[in-house]
């Protein structure tokens, strides 16, 4: 069904096909000068994404994935290498130029949902569409709406974050970074503060999206949540060591509808 | 991020700190109030003085012959003699922006009726003096330029001296006194004026036909001074300087030559009035601007602090696409709002307290549209300077630190 995540990461000096890479990065080296010390983030990595593609980010802390997650999310410019982001070269954009490809091309999910307190769901999810002034007040409503539906919160738009269970609150999140319609949503360790089961909740609806032809990056360090994604990449280092293809992806939608068993069986261990 | 999502997200973080937002207005408010009120007062008086010099009458010029000098012995000012009744003449007619001249002698008299008497100013003028100086009867006609020219022995007394002369609420009109000994017979009543600005009674006096004092009660041929009026506010400089050119070859005096006489128009000791007053107001004004600006610096602090609180916040909305100027706008807005508020708190309440002043302490009170727009705009600059700093630093912030930001 996905013949295009035919194992071409990493993809240096690979000559792919660039209509459906999405993120491609050549080369990128990011320091940090921490006073007179040069701390070598990222030491030339290589790497594509294609459309469509689920891809897991692995290493362990300070391998360099949470700063190559930075810069594919616009949010860091690389010190040195390529960076281009659905066709645009990034490297050489200025803040606001950032700022801008964050709202139309980038949605986010953080480990701590981010969620505006004391703002309803809807408002939350509203956020992105309020910085983009071509949409219309109606517009951002609806698609606000569609986007709570499409996460299962739809009968939630009103309450408040500090009224919804940390699952709900990560739904609203992803909801969030679906609404402006991104080439790709970046997922920063989304599970990290969730149970077990709520856990494979967001997997599946990741899962779900990503059927629906959403390109999906996280980054985890937990194996078993990466085992829902199609792909891995490791870092060690500030480098790719292993980019792997997950043989056979565990599939949360199933494992969810014989989850009762499953809590009882780990309670018991 | 349009405006109206703007001022929403403004409102709403404002509305989330009732307490530390309404305490940060309070600096604004003060400050915004005590200007009003300071202006309101400083600004009434000046009016009341304006007032109580607009009883000297309508654009009126006063002309008086300088000190006398005799072997180089200078007089007191006003004591030349060399002013006479030609002087009103050429006035009258050659300068064509004066609407009307009077000449003006004062003796004092003593008045008698029957077994009351009383002293007080006696005025020898034209008639048209009732004219320059807005003075109107209350009873009675005023005397004319024939009973001028035969020196006739009528005059128009004020309330002060009905009072004194015939008791409060008569009207004596047609009666006769005796001023120094003289029968003089009462054709009118002036209206009460009150005090003027220098605290001068200006009902307590007597008008006669300049002729009759001139000649019947002085026995003098010079004039002590004149007084004209000028055909409109705008014209007064011109007509003084009409005068001047008049008075001046008259008096053979060539035009660098220092004139004989002094012109004091009605706007000059309206101005010399009022300056102290414009003083006063402005002190006044500044102590309360200081208390404004102390309000400007409490909505720095509280920006700041509110900067630090939403790093993260911040950091949120940078990442889903807010741009630098998003979020200096998002903050500079509730740093206005919070002055706005302020300010058309403050000016309710400046408006209030300028009544209570006004109703409890009876000082005469004016609030000027000016002093509320500029007490509007003063606190909007605040606003904008004050929040500036705090929004400058939530632009700038980075982020991927702002998101990190515990």
């Amino acid at each position: 069904m996905h013949p295009r995540c035919s194992g071409v990461a990493p993809a240096a000096g690979e000559d792919a096909n660039m209509n459906k890479a999405i993120i491609s990065v050549k080369a990128l080296v990011k320091i940090y000068k921490m006073g007179d010390v040069e701390v070598h983030a990222l030491r030339g990595v290589n790497a594509e994404i294609l459309n469509d593609d689920f891809v897991a980010i692995m290493g362990k802390s300070g391998s360099g994935k949470s700063t190559f997650m930075n810069i594919i999310g616009c949010l860091d410019v690389p010190t040195r290498g390529q960076y281009q982001l659905d066709g645009v070269d990034v490297s050489s954009l200025s803040k606001d130029q950032l700022a801008n490809l964050r709202n139309r091309k980038i949605g986010f999910v953080f480990q701590s949902f981010n969620l505006l307190s004391r703002t309803s769901a809807l408002e939350n999810v509203e956020l992105p569409l309020m910085y983009n002034k071509k949409i219309t007040s109606r517009e951002m409503r609806e698609r606000s709406l569609d986007a709570l539906e499409a996460v299962g919160l739809a009968d939630r738009a009103h309450h408040f974050p500090n009224q919804l269970s940390g699952g709900e609150q990560q739904r609203v999140a992803i909801a969030r970074s679906l609404v402006n319609d991104p080439v790709v949503i970046l997922a920063d360790e989304p599970t990290g503060n969730l149970d077990t089961r709520t856990s494979i909740d967001v997997m599946g609806i990741f899962q779900k999206l990503n059927e629906k032809g959403i390109t999906i990056v996280i980054v985890t360090h937990e194996s078993d949540i990466a085992a829902y994604t199609k792909r891995n990449i490791t870092f060690r280092d500030g480098k790719i060591i292993r980019a792997v293809e997950v043989e056979k992806p565990r599939n949360a939608a199933y494992e969810l509808a014989n989850m009762p068993v499953m809590a009882e069986e780990e309670e018991e261990v | 991020m349009k405006l109206k999502n703007l001022l929403k997200a403004a409102l709403r973080s404002l509305a989330k700190n009732k307490m530390r937002t309404f305490l940060t207005m309070l600096g604004i408010i003060i400050g915004v109030a005590s200007v009003i009120a300071m202006l309101a007062i400083g600004e009434g008086s000046k009016q009341s003085i304006q007032a109580q010099i607009s009883t000297l009458g309508t654009n009126v010029l006063m002309i008086f012959p300088q000190a006398s000098n005799t072997g180089g012995v200078r007089m007191e000012a006003g004591s030349s003699q060399k002013m006479t009744i030609d002087d009103v003449t050429a006035i009258s007619d050659r300068c064509p922006s004066v609407a009307y001249v009077t000449p003006q002698v004062r003796s004092s008299g003593q008045l008698v009726n029957g077994n009351m008497n009383w002293r007080t100013s006696v005025y020898g003028v034209y008639p048209n003096y009732f004219e320059i100086r807005n003075l109107k009867l209350m009873s009675g006609n005023l005397f004319t330029m024939n009973d001028d020219r035969s020196a006739t022995k009528v005059c128009v007394i004020g309330q002060t001296v009905v009072t004194n002369l015939f008791g409060a609420d008569t009207d004596p009109v047609g009666s006769f006194i005796r001023i120094n000994k003289i029968p003089f017979k009462i054709v009118g009543i002036t209206e009460k004026k009150g005090q003027n600005a220098f605290g001068q009674d200006q009902d307590d006096m007597v008008i006669a036909p300049f002729s009759t004092v001139q000649k019947r009660i002085m026995a003098v041929t010079y004039i002590q001074s004149m007084l004209a009026s000028a055909k409109s506010e705008p014209l007064i400089p011109v007509a003084s300087q009409e005068i001047t050119d008049v008075l001046k070859a008259k008096h053979n005096l060539g035009p660098s030559e220092d004139a004989d006489f002094t012109i004091r128009t009605q706007t000059d000791i309206a101005a010399a009035a009022t300056a102290t007053s414009g003083i006063l107001t402005i002190l006044l004004a500044t102590i309360a601007s200081i208390s404004l600006l102390v309000g400007g610096i409490g909505i720095m602090n509280i920006m700041l602090v509110s900067v630090t609180e939403r790093t993260r916040e911040i950091g949120i909305r940078m990442s889903v696409g807010a741009r630098g100027r998003d979020v200096l706008l998002q903050f500079l807005i509730e740093a206005l709002l919070i002055s706005l508020l302020g300010g058309f708190i403050g000016v309710t309440l400046g408006v209030l307290v300028s009544q209570l002043i006004a109703n409890i302490l009876s000082w005469p009170v004016t609030i000027t549209i000016q002093s509320i727009l500029m007490s509007f705009l003063f606190s909007s600059a605040i606003g904008i300077f004050f929040g500036w700093y705090p929004a400058r630093k939530a632009a700038g912030l980075n982020p991927i630190d702002a998101l990190r930001y515990e």
